[in-house]
């Protein structure tokens, strides 16, 4: 398979970047490139094989249902590149 | 006084504990040394003197009260991908601007439990993304290797590079490192260190910055293998803060060191023999086959016939779980922001400036391979893959083999720069060809030098173990170390 430049313009919109004519256009081979090169995965027969979820065969960890952490507001924010009372500060999303 | 700088944590551990010399001298000897030698190599993108000074002169108070832990006093560098409360935490990304963690990794905090004393942040590829530490945002690491006769800055291999780096020019006594696809084997063995990424499971990931988190997993870079363990050691641990942590004690690796190869079996895959290996690697691979054998070993061919797909296959899994990883770097929560018109405008200029080429070329190839209608045909398809490779690794380990030895990589440090690795990404991904099929199992698999090629650089090879059997790996590699000696760089910086 492989991909046109509007398919990369589509995928970036997709994955919130920005993409340059001219990126958009050097990507698209990179992005062939690759993905003629993971094409080789196609002759492997994987009929009846389970796809690997878990790295090591375990059961999910659990734990009591009860709260741990928290009441670190100030922590939270505090890297935010615009914050007010402990809300993330963003562009106006509703009308 | 002699270098100090120079002893290994081992001998270091010793001296400090002789009193021999302080803590807080130790620490200044390595400040000293990367002020002097940090302009030319670029291994730290920040140094913490203030605070390793402090922990120093708490590590003296340690060690005279009776107290030291197993690391006190020891000066180890950090690869930024480590979340270090209050320190620069930025994966070598320019997304992640000004990031300073209100937490601390639980690697980093095992370390400091244990006495250890953070010198400063190690250079990287930005996001762990990268074979050669050149899409780092703060500029490439050099390589303290140069070949024989030649002024070429040569690449330490990635995305450990920094680390790698720091270690072999004696700007640390050891390293943190990570490895989704082979960024600690292979810029150990470009390097001259020894490397080991443990089994899946065996570090918490908890607090370190994440790419691939199926593959990710944190191991030493150090001087020996001796210090590895040493490391490895203080860096594992059972952690509830990562569902993946696996529950099994944490061994002491070093009491490893020095027991017989007798009755062990050596599996030789003849996968690993590929289309155009330079000849020096496969003279190495058979000296390293020689020195096992002469050990006591038994040396069994084997099969892991799926090796060739690991690649192909790592590339689909690790970029799809890279663009959900990274999806949360929005300008929003942390780090950079650029304001656009409205809030998706301001998503999409911020993480245009924010990431660099590499990063955003995985990102565009995990969200291709993710969207509607080609799930089953890439993503599903790569995990399949990844079951087979793991069930040829578990058929040899069933045949009775005990571990694997393959070369670390297929080439000594390449050149900065280099326009054929540069003209074509997937030239680049090649470099973990050999190391790659050990994430996508989550095996451990350690890189340990054993020797030099015709230009003076040098080489290692890979030791592939069954799950949780690092104490195997760090026998086996003590046996190629007492046989190849060590290696280190002619000064030039």
């Amino acid at each position: 398979m492989s991909v046109d430049i509007a398919t990369v313009k589509r995928v970036a919109r997709l994955a919130r970047i920005a993409v340059s004519e001219e990126e958009a256009n050097r990507m698209t081979g990179e992005l062939n490139g690759i993905l003629g090169f993971v094409e080789q995965l196609s002759e492997v027969d994987v009929a009846g094989v389970e796809p690997m979820t878990s790295v090591t065969p375990m059961a999910m960890k659990k734990r009591e249902d009860a709260v741990t952490d928290g009441d670190k507001a100030d922590d939270i924010v505090a890297n935010a590149p615009a914050s007010d009372r402990n809300f993330f500060l963003v562009p106006k999303v509703v009308e | 006084m002699t270098d100090l700088t120079r002893l290994t944590i081992a001998e270091a551990r010793e001296k400090l504990a002789a009193k021999e010399f302080s803590a807080a001298e130790l620490t200044d000897a390595y400040l000293a040394a990367i002020e002097a030698a940090n302009p030319a190599i670029n291994a730290y993108v920040t140094v913490t003197a203030d605070k390793a000074r402090a922990m120093a002169k708490a590590s003296d108070a340690r060690i005279a009260a009776g107290k030291a832990g197993a690391l006190e006093g020891i000066p180890l560098g950090i690869k930024d991908l480590f979340g270090t409360e209050g320190v620069h935490t930025q994966a070598c990304s320019h997304i992640l601007d000004g990031f300073r963690p209100r937490y601390e990794s639980t690697v980093t905090q095992n370390l400091w439990n244990d006495g250890a004393v953070m010198l400063g942040k190690l250079n990287m590829d930005e996001f762990a993304m990268g074979s050669s530490n050149e899409t780092s945002y703060y500029g490439p690491v050099k390589n303290p290797w140069r070949a024989k006769g030649s002024n070429a800055d040569l690449v330490p291999g990635g995305s450990s590079g920094g680390s790698a780096a720091a270690v072999a020019a004696f700007l640390c006594a050891g390293a943190t490192a990570t490895d989704t696809g082979g960024s600690i084997r292979q810029p150990a063995a470009f390097t001259g260190t020894v490397g080991i990424k443990p089994t899946y499971g065996r570090c918490s990931r908890f607090g370190v910055v994440a790419f691939a988190s199926s593959l990710d997993q944190a191991g030493p870079i150090a001087r020996d293998v001796r210090d590895a363990a040493i490391l490895l050691r203080s860096m594992a641990s059972v952690d509830d803060k990562d569902t993946t942590s696996v529950d099994l004690p944490v061994p002491d690796y070093e009491a490893a060191l020095g027991q017989s190869l007798k009755g062990m079996k050596i599996g030789i895959p003849k996968e690993y023999r590929v289309d155009g290996m330079p000849e020096e690697i496969e003279a190495l691979w058979q000296q390293g086959i020689a020195w096992l054998k002469d050990a006591g070993a038994e040396i069994v061919d084997i099969t892991l016939p799926h090796t060739k797909y690991a690649l192909p296959a790592y590339y689909i899994v690790a970029p799809a779980e890279a663009s959900s990883n990274l999806a949360r770097y929005d300008g929003v929560r942390y780090g950079l922001r650029v304001d656009g018109k409205d809030i998706v405008d301001m998503y999409e200029k911020t993480r245009a400036a924010g990431f660099g080429t590499e990063v955003k070329r995985r990102i565009l190839i995990g969200t291709y391979v993710l969207s509607a209608g080609y799930y089953d045909a890439y993503y599903l398809r790569a995990q399949k893959v990844r079951t087979l490779i793991k069930r040829d690794f578990e058929l040899a380990f069933q045949a009775g083999v005990d571990a694997i030895l393959t070369p670390a990589t297929p080439s000594s440090a390449f050149g900065i720069a280099d326009e054929d690795l540069a003209a074509d990404p997937v030239k680049m991904y090649l470099n973990d060809i050999f190391t790659v099929t050990v994430n996508m199992a989550g095996l451990p698999g350690l890189s340990v030098p054993a020797g030099l090629d015709h230009k003076g650089l040098p080489l290692g090879l890979q030791l592939i173990g069954k799950p949780f059997e690092e104490e195997t790996l760090f026998r086996t590699a003590h046996v190629i170390e007492q046989a190849a000696g060590r290696f280190s760089p002619t000064k030039w910086w």
